[in-house]
């Protein structure tokens, strides 16, 4: 039985999330709130999404035993819920295949998308691609040069990519940009928001989409090793991925659900993106009311990350309200640690994980040390480090 | 009676429409906003928006996110602008001062605090962008207990039952966008404006005001015959932007006439 029941009719987790949007957008946000309320629980339109999760994603995804890591950290079993193996290279694959299927039943020819690291525009050109969609995607123009192999991946499946020259030229103004783009355009277009945040119903409709990846894990864990694991670990940018395993958990006593965000170049400097972590206060952004890393003038301030995909100043509504009613706790990873991490994935267990995954990865190898060996971690790899090389090369002066 | 409130009635009378011209407080240098308010006064401004600075302004176009910028780059946030019209009312008492922004710079402060430094200052109005009437009814009540008018921005996309809800939140007068999009944007169709305009007065028996693609004489006075305010934003700012510190204020000044002559020309069909 689901006995954890969020959020309300109106989008609300508490205090947080809900719709604080300029009045153009209310109507379409009305629209969508009662075309999904009319689709999530339609066997016809779950089944579609089914079969394009299958036969498009590849799904189910595996849970896959990091034994050699394992054993090399010394301390609990680490298993990995491989969203790297889904098509395109990540998690976001799995929301934008449900918001493209909810945009051809509303009739929207046009869809638009915000981007960060580039893996939720992929996505989102990659589904409108196969839907024959018109796809424009926003991206801060800081974003588009540390991630350029993503941008012509875009490129090459028929998306056009407007870069964003205002504000601190990421992630936060990308949206900012879809929105405004979303508020002009609101009769023919239809906005796939990459993350749990934004006005409801997004975190919650992104959430849900997202759930089949803890719904999934549930399953192969009982299958492979018996039981559920003791602890189960993601990094929270937005929080996607983290919101998708986390949620057919959050009822499963024993549990512990542990977000990661990013410590930057360490808390005490200011330079990170960890609102969680670090208390930050509570704010109105992008239509939610959430943690806000911001100024006393309530003012955005900027963040810092060497992951694009997790940096960004909020987080997703139901993260802060699962950190207040403590059944989450979010703690923060460091740049120098993830990357260790990153390296030490590779070398033992030939995978190169996401930056962003290695957050969870290096938070998942911190607590492992600390228990026994027949205690059991489960990470969520929610993406591949393919896109990341040219960053990691940076990093280590090496030309390519 | 409220200052908004007897502005209008005092309009009225005189069978005119109320120009309000906006501003984003600190652009495009703090030291100039007390006088650019005083000069849009003197020029025929019968209130003023004065917009507060945000980081993230979801709903303005180009030109007055640019302006947000420049007054951020001053650190000019909301108590900066409270700070600023406590100056302006120095010496004016009698224009209404709106302000113009985001949710979260109140938020920063709470809802109730913000209500009482907002007195303090002597602000009459307030619109917050990305408060809709379901969020934020405790702000409302905040602002009505000290004779502040909460002011709603109503759009074409509104649907009339939610016009219902919002006119039994606004106070002052209501301000209908007139177009889908964000400030700036220029493409105003005169003929729906009025149609809605029309649909709104049905409903409610606030003054209703029209911004949001109002960018010269000619569509001044267009929507002046229709409407009991005509907001000027983007154009106010855009010359700002392009001015010097030398002739900032005669050239809002220049603005300001050809709009006011434009507003007070329209034959009223109200």
């Amino acid at each position: 039985m689901q006995l954890y029941d969020m959020p309300d009719a109106r989008g609300h987790f508490g205090q947080f999330g809900g719709t604080f949007v300029a009045e153009t957008l209310v109507e379409a946000l009305d629209e969508l709130r009662m075309m999904y309320e009319k689709y999530r629980h339609d066997p016809v339109f779950l089944a579609e999404f089914a079969h394009d999760l299958k036969h498009f994603v590849g799904r189910p995804s595996p849970v896959y035993h990091a034994k050699r890591w394992s054993d090399k950290v010394g301390g609990a079993q680490i298993y990995l819920k491989r969203e790297d193996l889904n098509h395109t290279g990540a998690h976001k694959i799995n929301n934008t295949v449900g918001q493209a299927l909810l945009a051809k039943r509303m009739g929207k020819p046009r869809v638009i998308a915000e981007t960060g690291a580039g893996q939720h525009g992929v996505a989102t050109a990659t589904i409108a691609a196969r839907m024959g969609l018109e796809c424009v995607v926003y991206m801060g123009s800081e974003d588009i040069k540390r991630q350029a192999p993503n941008v012509f991946r875009m490129k090459l499946l028929g998306a056009t990519v407007v870069p964003v020259e205002s504000g601190s030229k990421t992630l936060k103004d990308a949206l900012n940009e879809a929105m405004r783009d979303w508020v002009t355009n609101v009769h023919n277009t239809f906005y796939i928001i990459g993350t749990v945040a934004g006005p409801h119903p997004y975190p919650m409709m992104v959430r849900d989409f997202q759930a089949v990846i803890g719904v999934e894990a549930k399953i192969q864990m009982q299958e492979m090793v018996g039981r559920q694991p003791d602890a189960v670990v993601a990094c929270v940018g937005g929080g996607s991925n983290a919101m998708g395993i986390f949620y057919p958990y959050i009822d499963v006593p024993n549990v512990r659900l542990i977000g990661v965000e990013a410590a930057g170049h360490g808390l005490e400097t200011g330079m990170h993106a960890a609102p969680l972590t670090t208390n930050s206060p509570v704010g109105v952004l992008h239509g939610n009311r959430t943690y806000l890393m911001q100024d006393v003038d309530g003012n955005i301030i900027e963040t810092h990350s060497v992951s694009a995909g997790l940096d960004y100043p909020g987080v997703g509504p139901e993260h802060a309200w699962l950190k207040d009613i403590k059944r989450a706790e979010y703690v923060g990873i460091t740049d120098d640690e993830a990357m260790a991490a990153f390296h030490g994935l590779c070398r033992t267990e030939g995978i190169i994980p996401a930056l962003e995954s290695s957050h969870a990865l290096a938070h998942a190898e911190k607590m492992a040390k600390t228990m026994r060996k027949d205690e059991i971690i489960l990470v969520n790899l929610s993406g591949r480090g393919d896109k990341d090389i040219n960053t990691v090369a940076k990093l280590a002066n090496i030309t390519l | 009676m409220s200052r908004i409130q007897s502005t209008f009635a005092t309009l009225k009378q005189q069978g005119k429409t109320a120009l309000i011209p906006y501003i984003t407080a600190g652009d495009p240098h703090p030291k100039h906003t007390v006088d650019l308010l005083h000069t849009l006064v003197e020029n025929g401004a019968d209130m003023i928006e004065l917009g507060v600075p945000f980081s993230d302004p979801m709903a303005d176009g180009p030109v007055i996110q640019r302006a947000s910028e420049r007054a951020l780059m001053h650190k000019v946030g909301l108590t900066a602008v409270l700070e600023m019209v406590k100056t302006f009312r120095l010496t004016n008492q009698s224009t209404p001062i709106i302000l113009m922004g985001y949710a979260n710079p109140i938020e920063a402060i709470g809802p109730k605090a913000f209500a009482d430094r907002a007195k303090d200052a002597d602000v009459d109005g307030v619109i917050t962008v990305d408060y809709p009437p379901e969020e934020c009814g405790e702000f409302v009540q905040e602002l009505r207990s000290r004779d502040i008018d909460p002011i709603f921005l109503l759009s074409p996309t509104t649907e009339p039952k939610r016009v219902d809800l919002i006119v039994s939140q606004a106070s002052g007068f209501v301000y209908y966008v007139s177009l889908k999009g964000v400030t700036g944007a220029a493409n105003l169709d005169i003929v729906e404006v009025s149609a809605r305009v029309a649909a709104i007065r049905k409903k409610t028996s606030l003054p209703v005001g029209v911004g949001f693609g109002i960018r010269d004489a000619a569509t001044a006075k267009a929507t002046a015959a229709i409407a009991d305010a005509v907001v000027v934003g983007s154009r106010m700012v855009q010359v700002i932007e392009a001015s010097t510190d030398d002739n900032l204020l005669d050239n809002v000044a220049t603005l300001m006439t050809e709009l006011k002559t434009a507003v007070d020309a329209a034959t009223k069909s109200i």
